[in-house]
């Protein structure tokens, strides 16, 4: 029996063992996931139990290595634990812009003393993070922003508002772009920092959306004290570490991979479709499956060395786009059903919740023209763009 | 499933590149169109891509084939497709080819095969009746008579017939649909030439009491819904592997156009409302890539829902194809009208391809059906 078989095999029957019978139910909202974080409150036992055993396995971030809270897996191990998982209907014990994103950043920019710091406490889910990029006056024109912070000795004195960041009122620390140096071109000048939201001076003021969900907030600081060793890469430099962020962003915001196909909504209520909305959704799935098979090519794509570049911004403004348009359907598809706001029928209002939700997929992360943009310049290399 | 190409299939894809652009450039097309050439493509050219094993890339090497498959037999039709190269290879060396190699007899196979490998002998495959493929409502009846059938009926679109040494014909027998091999020179049958809007060639078939035995009966009596599968399958995978070469190509040239022309003081590519469309098309164009090598590997594979697959391909490629030739007149203004310059070709032979063997509306249906919506 090869290695990878070998792996399975006790992959499949620990999470027998160990997943817990509520945490092999399909996570139904954001809400409904576990996060994480000094506030944290557990749905249920189940939840904190799968969560910490998961931990002490190094499987929330299977693939990290040992040292900071990971596994140390390979690429094919770490898919056929994802794939065992699917096969139970087990949840993600931890959803997490740690693991997810500044992750990411500090294996590739930290210190290996920030990494032993951070990246442990995050894999076992006792730190939630946020990111703190978009400002009021800096959106699609990020590399515009202006939030402040002035080298003060062994301190940074940040001030300024970011606007746009995720769950910022329950998150525990920030990471964050300030302007370190305004006095050379935009890119220039910008730090990349980490920081305590209970740090003296910061204030989190939750944005009601179109959906009646807050899942933003507007963040102020105010004559905040950051220490320098939070400092990561180098001072000035944070531009490449946004981008390698951002390109990271999209490709997630980009895989709409994992979550009910619209066949199987329809499946599932017998609804009726009429001639016109049935020859939609066939033209929709035709195209949610050529760039599922794209996903899949640009990952075998990466695999064999060659780097994704601007072809991300081609994942996120399609996968995007597309999911708009899945969830315009959706609507289109529940009709009445779709309409519901409230109540538990309606698992409180999910899916017309979900059809406002998605229109900020082409805002947030890069704007759609945005990533037209990128790809007429980078890889069309039309003049001007 | 990993849709990237081997080092073989790089070096084939490299190979075919190069002879095609050589061989059979959009000149080649222009010149057989203007010169009213008989047959419609070069008999030159198909012996030389006999040569080069083109031909036979389907066929077993029992048979005289060099067996390669279909993702590499993807990687000449779309060269094809980029050069608009005209020649049978779908009609004789996909279609036929496929169709014989999968349920033929073994004696079957061992005349016509190796024919067509060394592209002595053509062969078409007559299957559409109607203005739009509708291969579930065949009206051609073979009726028993002897030792044999009768046909009596008509086909259309039937690509390359008019040069076809033989044809495939698709026929409803008491016993259900079933395919005759059926010499084009058979008392009985009259052949008309229709040049497409492509400047490529069909035909229209009249079968007035066509004889035919049972030695010339392919597969099982009854046995053709199977074999029309098989030739669907085959024939439409390449038709969108074609259309990727093509619409890639109206793209390459549309691009370089946008870097170029000037109007307002500015290099038009410098306009946003053209750069997003571009780009746009550009994504468009990277999902067809990914389909076309798909529904290729789908077969290779013989995959168990290849139909499928397949049939999304071709709906994928048919509507993305369209679009770029459709974006690529548009972005060339005036010029983009004029027969000067190949755009207009493309958009031709791509509304063709598109239309051959089901267009994007045909696919989905087949697929809500598929999938019971």
């Amino acid at each position: 029996m090869s290695d990878l078989k070998e792996f399975r095999l006790e992959t499949r029957t620990w999470l027998e063992e160990n997943c817990p019978p509520k945490m092999r139910t399909p996570v139904k909202s954001d809400k409904d996931a576990c996060w994480g974080g000094r506030n944290w409150e557990f749905a249920n036992d189940d939840q904190k139990l799968w969560l910490d055993r998961m931990a002490a396995k190094g499987w929330t971030s299977p693939s990290w290595p040992k040292e900071y809270g990971g596994a140390g897996l390979s690429r094919a191990e770490a898919k056929v634990l994802q794939q065992e998982m699917n096969a139970i209907g087990a949840r993600s014990p931890l959803s997490s812009f740690g693991i997810w994103m500044l992750g990411p950043a500090l294996l590739k920019f930290g210190t290996d003393e920030q990494r032993l710091r951070f990246l442990p406490e995050i894999c076992r889910g006792e730190i939630r993070w946020c990111q703190g990029y978009s400002e009021p006056a800096a959106g699609s024109d990020l590399a515009s922003l202006a939030t402040k912070a002035e080298d003060k000795g062994d301190h940074f004195l940040v001030n300024g508002q970011k606007i746009w960041t995720s769950y910022a009122d329950q998150a525990d620390w920030i990471f964050c772009l300030v302007r370190t140096d305004n006095t050379g071109k935009k890119h220039h000048g910008i730090s990349f920092v980490l920081f305590d939201m209970e740090s003296k001076g910061v204030t989190t003021k939750p944005i009601l959306l179109i959906s009646g969900r807050s899942p933003f907030c507007e963040t102020f600081f105010e004559d905040v004290q950051v220490p320098k060793e939070n400092l990561v890469g180098d001072l000035d430099k944070g531009w490449s570490i946004a981008k390698y962020l951002l390109t990271h962003e999209r490709e997630m915001i980009g895989d709409i991979s994992g979550t009910k196909t619209l066949n199987q909504i329809i499946t599932e209520k017998k609804y009726q479709l009429g001639p016109m909305l049935r020859a939609r959704v066939a033209e929709y799935e035709v195209d949610e499956w050529a760039f599922s098979q794209t996903l899949s090519r640009m990952l075998s794509e990466a695999k064999a060395g060659a780097s994704l570049g601007a072809k991300s911004s081609m994942l996120k403004y399609y996968g995007t786009e597309l999911n708009k348009r899945k969830h315009e359907l959706l609507m289109d598809i529940t009709g009445h059903d779709g309409l519901e706001w409230e109540g538990d029928d309606s698992n409180d209002g999910e899916i017309s919740r979900m059809w406002l939700r998605t229109k900020g997929n082409s805002i947030e992360g890069g704007t759609s023209e945005v990533q037209l943009n990128i790809i007429s310049k980078h890889i069309l290399q039309l003049p001007g763009a | 499933m990993a849709l990237l190409l081997n080092e073989d299939e790089k070096m084939l894809a490299e190979s075919a590149a190069g002879f095609f652009a050589d061989k059979a450039p959009v000149r080649q097309l222009r010149a057989l169109r203007d010169d009213k050439d008989e047959t419609g493509f070069s008999k030159a050219l198909w012996s030389e891509m006999a040569d080069m094993g083109f031909t036979s890339v389907l066929v077993p090497e029992e048979f005289g084939g060099v067996d390669m498959g279909f993702m590499a037999a993807g990687l000449i039709a779309e060269e094809m497709g980029k050069n608009l190269s005209a020649s049978p290879f779908l009609s004789t060396a996909v279609l036929a080819a496929q169709a014989l190699k999968q349920h033929a007899s073994t004696e079957q196979k061992a005349k016509y095969l190796p024919q067509i490998c060394t592209g002595e002998t053509l062969f078409s495959v007559a299957l559409d009746e109607t203005s739009k493929h509708t291969p579930s409502q065949m009206e051609l009846r073979a009726t028993a008579s002897g030792n044999g059938f009768k046909l009596n009926g008509s086909k259309c679109m039937v690509i390359d017939g008019h040069v076809a040494d033989q044809i495939l014909v698709f026929a409803n027998t008491d016993d259900g649909l079933s395919v005759f091999i059926v010499p084009a020179n058979a008392d009985g049958l009259s052949i008309e030439r229709t040049i497409m809007a492509d400047s490529r060639n069909a035909a229209r078939m009249d079968f007035d009491n066509v004889e035919v035995t049972g030695e010339q009966l392919v597969g099982a009596l009854g046995g053709g819904v199977e074999v029309l599968d098989t030739v669907c399958n085959a024939g439409r995978a390449l038709l969108a592997a074609e259309m990727l070469g093509a619409s890639s190509q109206v793209f390459e040239i549309t691009t370089a156009f946008l870097k170029e022309r000037k109007q307002f003081g500015k290099i038009i590519g410098e306009f946003q409302a053209l750069q997003h469309r571009a780009s746009h098309l550009y994504c468009e164009l990277e999902l067809c890539r990914s389909a076309v090598f798909s529904a290729l590997t789908a077969l290779d594979d013989n995959a168990e829902n290849v139909g499928a697959i397949v049939g999304m391909a071709k709906a994928k490629l048919s509507s993305v194809a369209k679009l770029a030739a459709l974006e690529a007149v548009q972005m060339h203004g005036g010029m983009g009208m004029t027969d000067e310059i190949d755009v207009g070709l493309y958009l031709k032979r791509i509304r063709v391809a598109q239309e051959l063997l089901g267009d994007a509306d045909f696919h989905r249906e087949q697929i809500a059906n598929h999938k019971g919506y």
